[in-house]
């Protein structure tokens, strides 16, 4: 049988895994091993459970699926519950909790409507690569499959949209379950697992045993340590370049703090510019002049060019989505990849690369700065020096350039005063979908890892708001902004009210177009300005809105007043609903029109008539 | 046929490769499920599955064993296998087809209906097969077959002419040659 070289690299990548000896990330708080033999019931051992994996925090919505856990909840006052206001809002929020604290987000809710409304939240945790623990509610095991009352076939709803999930059968599973669930959520390529525990499994008795105690029923031990071999060719390949770039992505924000920091000193070393996916800012600082923000359909001009001209590419943690490649037969055309993620799939799955490392970002980062030093590599400076003075030139075309209005705000203007007014303070971002997500990743900088929280993968419009009570309740003393649009906001605004139970000031700054503006600038773009149903012809007055919350509403309309408003927004210390009303067609450029490569992006000065740009096949991509 | 290392790396054009059939071994965790998200990964993916066995191995340890045979280019074979590895209930995978020491066998169950000389003809195949005879009326036989998948595509298209009324195959099961256990 022929063997593509991706088969080829497969193979050979098999037999290295069969070697590495495995480890695992997860941490959890030993437990009291004496009380191991306790007999509890199913609902006190789920609590037990949460407790002993050094869980604080969950976010739920109760039901009849669900009481006895609730019931257990009630007098435990070392678990604190986060009372949403829709199983959708419990999902996200608990995803902001997990990115910006590093630890896994756990989800309580009932059977039928509570896990059917959790469903997108769950994908969304998929796709983006978040660790959750999600347990519903279920009928009584004699019940299932009667049509029961609020039953719902949980488990084969959520079985292509989790990592892994459980239907807990026998209450005697279930102190290991719940162990192996958080295991992992949270160790490999972190994602959702689902737990759905019948009633009468939630009342059975069974005897507890802690984390250490389970025996697991799967041996899953993912590959953390990168193969020794492969690195010192990644390394080699690097010192030999003349035009070298990293391309790093959310796997570095996964792999923990280390990583962000190893990735500095990596950079440092090499010399090599870097720029990050939507999902990895962060994890390089913005400041440093090796920064080329963000690449990809909407990043920026010396990003998109340095991809495509480049001699050898490093990606880590980065998995060569469409909206990053753009045309993939023109995708850095003249460059070896080296690509280090610690999902065997994710490499060669889009884009073929010429080494391929499986591990842990941040070990396979510490294994490449021992081997540039123990090999004494060194970077070619002549050819770097020219290769950054080509990257200045792309730099200088200053394409995030925008024309402010005497009259009108413009978004990219809100958000960057906005930045202006909270960079200096601990801030942390998350975003709705859409326009003002893009220019936010465009014009808000950021420093540090696990600072920045979006829905990339599914583009979940919905998903800023309750992120940001997540984030909020992870860090009651930072300032917590949703950089948010009209449309989406009013997906889970009801979330509102949740702030406001529990006292979280985060800030909802809408740029307020009355459009779906993403959508919009497609249908102006591609499909010959017809505006198909994009337009809000009714949107709640959000100021009100805010009021009736019990939350402070605050309207900017004029450009002289933004900053005083916005320093007003930040002052307060409650929650705030602040509508930011901005130019109404205003485009998010440069973009890479579809079907494009990354040298083909337009610029806001040259987007007049993208219809003749982009051709048929382009259009008929999403 | 994709040059290995071409100038302009990345022309990602399967369409233009050969796709080939392989089979899996996946010996996984004994667990309500499994087989659907094993199906499900398929599924969702738009691989194909042209047979599939499953069954408890070892009782103790939990395992089933699922032979899958399957077809792609060279580059959906790797995402076939790479995403079977990555199931949290898999504990180890094979790749059959490209093992030399893979072995693949096949039970059928042929039901030939004719007289005279073509049923003459139907027992001296069946003898050539080393196929045996496990039931008989005076109009019709039913063979037991086994042996690689092809030789049972040979003796089935043999017997077409012969009077084949119903062929009813288990689908692949495989295992390699020598000491080593998957
Ligand atoms: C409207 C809209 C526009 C968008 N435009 C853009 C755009 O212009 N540019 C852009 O970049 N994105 C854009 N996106 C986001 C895009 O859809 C993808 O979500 C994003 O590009 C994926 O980021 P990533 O490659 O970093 O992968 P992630 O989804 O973050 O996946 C992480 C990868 O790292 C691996 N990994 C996980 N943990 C580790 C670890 N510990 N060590 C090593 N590897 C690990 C995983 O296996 C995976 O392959 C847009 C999204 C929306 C909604
Ligand atoms: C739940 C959901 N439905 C539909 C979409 C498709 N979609 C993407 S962006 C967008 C418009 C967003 O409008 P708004 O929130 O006002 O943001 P803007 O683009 O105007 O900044 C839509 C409808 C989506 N991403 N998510
Ligand atoms: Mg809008």
């Amino acid at each position: 049988m022929h063997q593509a070289p991706q088969r080829a690299f497969f193979i050979a990548l098999k037999a290295s895994l069969k070697k590495a000896t495995a480890m695992t990330a997860h941490q959890t708080i030993t437990a009291p091993e004496a009380a191991d033999t306790e007999m509890m019931s199913g609902a006190e051992i789920v609590v037990r459970s949460l407790l002993d994996q050094g869980v604080e925090v969950l976010f739920g919505y109760p039901g009849g699926a669900v009481l006895p856990i609730y019931d257990a909840l009630f007098a435990e006052p070392r678990l604190r519950h986060i009372l949403v206001r829709h199983e959708q809002g419990a999902t996200h929020a608990a995803e902001g909790y997990a990115r910006s604290t590093g630890k896994p987000g756990v989800v309580l809710v009932t059977s039928g409507p509570g896990a059917t409304n959790a469903v997108t939240g769950i994908v969304d945790a998929l796709m983006d690569s978040i660790p959750l623990v999600v347990i519903t509610g279920q009928v009584a095991t004699h019940l299932i499959g009667t049509d029961a009352f609020q039953e719902c076939d949980t488990i084969g709803i959520t079985r292509s949209i989790t990592k892994h999930n459980y239907l807990v059968k026998n209450v005697d599973d279930l102190p290991r379950i719940m162990h192996e669930a958080f295991h992992i959520a949270t160790s490999g390529r972190p994602g959702p697992v689902v737990i759905d525990i019948p009633k009468d499994v939630q009342f059975g008795k069974a005897a507890y045993q802690g984390p250490q105690a389970v025996t697991h029923a799967h041996d899953y031990r993912p590959q953390v340590k990168g193969d020794a071999g492969r690195i010192a060719e990644a390394v080699t390949l690097i010192a030999q370049s003349r035009r070298p770039i990293l391309y790093t992505g959310g796997g570095v924000i996964n792999a923990g703090p280390r990583a962000s920091a190893l990735l500095r000193e990596f950079a440092e070393l090499t010399g090599a510019p870097v720029t990050s996916t939507l999902m990895g800012l962060g994890a390089f600082p913005a400041a440093d002049p090796k920064w080329l923000g963000m690449l990809g359909m909407h990043g920026s001009y010396e990003a998109n060019h340095a991809m495509h001209d480049c001699d050898v590419m490093v990606a880590l943690g980065a998995r060569f989505d469409d909206r990053v490649t753009g045309r993939l037969d023109a995708f850095a055309p003249t460059s070896r990849k080296i690509h280090v993620d610690i999902d065997a799939s994710s490499i060669g799955k889009n884009v073929r690369c010429d080494v391929g490392i499986v591990g842990d970002a941040a070990s396979v980062l510490e294994d490449m700065i021992a081997a540039w030093k123990a090999m004494r590599l060194s970077v070619d400076k002549t050819a770097l020096a020219e290769w950054w003075k080509q990257i200045e030139v792309w730099r200088a075309r200053d394409c995030f350039a925008y024309t402010p209005d005497s009259k009108l705000i413009k978004p990219q203007q809100a958000v960057e005063r906005l930045y202006h007014h909270a960079k200096d303070k601990d801030v942390y971002i998350t975003t709705e979908v859409g326009q003002h997500q893009m220019w936010a990743a465009q014009y808000f900088r950021f420093e540090d890892p696990n600072r920045w929280m979006t829905s990339g993968g599914l583009g979940t419009m919905g998903y800023g708001l309750p992120a940001a009570v997540g984030v909020q309740i992870a860090h009651p003393d930072s300032l917590v902004i949703d950089i948010a649009g009209d449309a989406s906001v009013q997906m889970t605004m009801q979330e509102m009210a949740t702030a406001i139970q529990y006292d979280l000031p985060i800030k909802i700054f809408i740029l307020n177009n009355e459009w779906m503006g993403m959508v919009r600038q497609w249908q102006q773009l591609l499909h010959g300005e017809r505006y198909s149903h994009s337009y809000s012809e009714s949107l709640p007055d959000f100021v009100k809105m805010a009021e009736a919350f019990g939350a402070v509403g605050l309207r900017a309309e004029h450009p002289g007043e933004l900053d005083d408003k916005i320093a007003e927004m930040i002052s307060v210390r409650r929650p705030v609903l602040f509508d930011c009303r901005v130019t109404k067609e205003e485009n998010c450029f440069p973009m890479i029109p579809s079907g494009k490569a990354h040298n083909e992006m337009i610029l806001a000065q040259e987007a007049r008539d993208l219809g003749s740009i982009i051709d048929d096949a382009g259009k008929r991509l999403v | 046929m994709p040059d290995p290392q071409p100038a302009s790396v990345y022309d990602l054009d399967h369409k233009a490769e050969v796709e080939n059939l392989a089979t899996f071994a996946v010996l996984v965790d004994n667990e309500p499920g499994v087989l659907h998200r094993l199906v499900g990964l398929f599924a969702a993916r738009g691989y194909n599955i042209e047979s599939l066995t499953v069954a408890e191995t070892d009782r103790n340890a939990h395992t089933s064993r699922v032979t899958i045979v399957t077809r792609g280019t060279p580059h959906v074979l790797g995402q076939i296998e790479a995403q079977l590895e990555k199931m949290v209930s898999t504990r180890h995978v094979q790749d059959v087809t490209r093992d030399p020491n893979g072995l693949e066998r096949e039970l059928a169950l042929v039901k030939v209906k004719s007289l005279g000389a073509e049923r003459v003809e139907a027992l001296r195949v069946a003898d050539i097969f080393r196929a045996r005879v496990i039931d008989t009326t005076h109009e019709s036989f039913v063979f037991e077959i086994t042996g690689a998948p092809n030789k049972i595509d040979k003796f089935a298209e043999l017997m077409r002419p012969l009077g084949l009324v119903e062929l009813s195959r288990t689908g692949v099961l495989s295992i390699t040659r020598g000491a080593d256990a998957l």
